[in-house]
């Protein structure tokens, strides 16, 4: 039977990895991911888990370690948030290329500068053609249910491709939720038996794990990391039926909330998806029909099943916790918005909760009330602006 | 056996490994040299420097004498050359523009 607790989006995402019980983690503290980690030392600590807790001395070394682990046929996770993630950087896309399917949870926060610890998904955003699996969370319970189905997804051997699982600094981590757990057999049953296709150790097949590709092989080597990246959108879908048939609750690619017979409507990532949902709801209360599109997945870019969803309203906003400089709007924006392009959506984008800046009920009320100026006129002026900063 | 050239990308190994051990060996990197290493065998004593500190495994030790160099392999670094003893000095970096072959 499920059990309900109350605990921190770092201690359900802690709880899952124990559950998991994976073979080696490597860790390195960083605000706000530190607790996560903090917590799972104490379970191996504890002997609740077999894990091998490697305390390395960076993020460059947290996802090196992970890498040679992986590659040594481990099941393997690590953590991290904003310049960890950034200085973890080069390693990250070794481990998509290398196909090791390694799950992180990254707890989001603000990229420096000016040095802020607060959430926004530029760390995140700033990896999202490192060809990793990127799954957002909108509260603790979500956090749990996606670590799970991470190690099936990026485990499947049509995929083998690592996975991160984001969760908003503070917003998520830091506060305190019910949510439910599943048993430890039945947990472990779903996460099943680690199946490494990559034995760096096998003696008897010895093998060359990153050996150098020029003009010769490089190529094909991309080629088939954006095959296995594909392959993913089948995986996850798979992987989320089952889930729900051991827990009850529903996964995709995105979430869609009043969408049904919506006029005007916001995507959002992440923690201010509820607060999206509360706005929304006031909004229907006020007469106005308005819809919420959370999406789940980031990548792989389920652009044509959002197109799809989004095709029968009169506006809708995309709403970006992080920018592009020099590019208008925010990556999650522009990328809906050439997912559109042959289609005549009304899409505008807003760019808010820069550095943990609070996103309120009013602020997405109000881009509900500039949506429905675009569905009257049909005109859209502004295309992005601002929510939240002083102007 | 090293990859094929040809090898299309649906027939690469798993993120690009090469999935057996002693390719390297079937890898031209001599084409990469700029200089080459000429060995004088009359001047040569055979006290293996070269050999020991060669990064490519490319002087070739015959009963315990050096007999030559292998340009397959041999990038032109000039490491052999510069650590045959100053006494001896038997090989000499030429540039590769030299030769004809």
């Amino acid at each position: 039977m499920a059990e309900k607790v109350a605990l921190t989006g770092n201690d359900a995402a802690a709880t899952a990895f124990k559950q998991v019980n994976p073979d080696v983690a490597a860790v390195y503290p960083i605000t706000p991911q530190t607790e996560l980690m903090q917590l799972f030392a104490g379970f191996v600590a504890d002997g609740l888990v077999d894990t091998e807790l490697v305390a390395v001395e960076s993020e460059h070394s947290a996802m090196s370690a992970a890498v040679g682990a992986s590659a040594a046929g481990a099941r393997v996770f690590t953590a991290t948030s904003s310049q960890g993630l950034a200085l973890m950087w080069e390693i990250v896309y070794i481990a998509a290329s290398l196909r090791l399917p390694i799950v992180m949870a990254t707890v989001n926060r603000a990229l420096s500068g000016p040095i802020n610890i607060h959430c926004d998904h530029s760390d995140s955003m700033g990896a999202r053609d490192s060809g990793w699996i990127q799954i957002f969370s909108e509260n603790a319970q979500e956090v749990y249910d996606n670590i799970f189905q991470a190690f099936r997804i990026a485990e499947d051997h049509n995929v083998l491709v690592p996975v991160m699982v984001t969760l908003d600094g503070f917003i998520l981590s830091h506060t305190m939720e019910t949510l439910e757990l599943l048993p430890d057999d039945v947990v472990k049953e779903f996460v099943g038996e680690f199946e490494p296709a990559t034995n760096l150790l096998e003696v008897k097949n010895p093998v060359k794990i990153g050996p150098l590709h020029l003009t010769d092989f490089y190529f094909e080597t991309k080629r088939a990391q954006v095959e296995a990246m594909e392959r993913a959108r089948g995986a996850i879908l798979d992987v989320a039926d089952e889930w729900e048939k051991l827990s009850g609750r529903k996964y995709g690619y995105f979430d869609e909330y009043r969408l049904d017979d919506a006029d005007v409507a916001v995507v959002v990532l992440g923690s201010a998806a509820g607060t999206a949902k509360d706005a929304c709801d006031q909004m229907r209360d006020e007469g106005v029909k308005a819809g919420v599109l959370k999406l789940r997945v980031f990548r792989p870019f389920p652009g044509k099943e959002i197109t799809t969803a989004l095709r029968h309203l009169k506006a809708v906003g995309v709403m970006d916790r992080s920018c592009s400089f020099g590019l208008e709007g925010g990556p999650l924006f522009n990328e809906i918005r050439a997912a559109a392009y042959d289609t005549d959506l009304k899409l505008t984008g807003q760019i808010y909760g820069l550095g943990g800046r609070d996103v309120t009920i009013d602020h997405i009320k109000s881009i509900y009330a500039e949506l429905g100026k675009v569905a009257e006129s049909g005109r859209i002026d502004p295309l992005t602006w601002f929510v939240g900063v002083r102007d | 056996m090293a990859i094929p050239a040809d090898t299309k990308w649906k027939d690469m190994p798993l993120g690009g490994m090469v999935p057996e051990p002693g390719t390297s060996e079937e890898y031209q990197t001599g084409t990469w040299r700029t200089f080459r290493p000429v060995l004088d065998t009359d001047k040569c004593i055979s006290c293996l420097t070269c050999w020991i500190l060669c990064p490519d495994s490319a002087i070739i030790v015959e009963d315990s004498k050096v007999t030559g160099i292998n340009y397959k392999h041999c990038k032109g670094c000039g490491i052999c050359a510069r650590a045959c003893p100053d006494k001896v000095k038997a090989i000499t970096m030429k540039l590769e523009s030299e030769f004809n072959d």
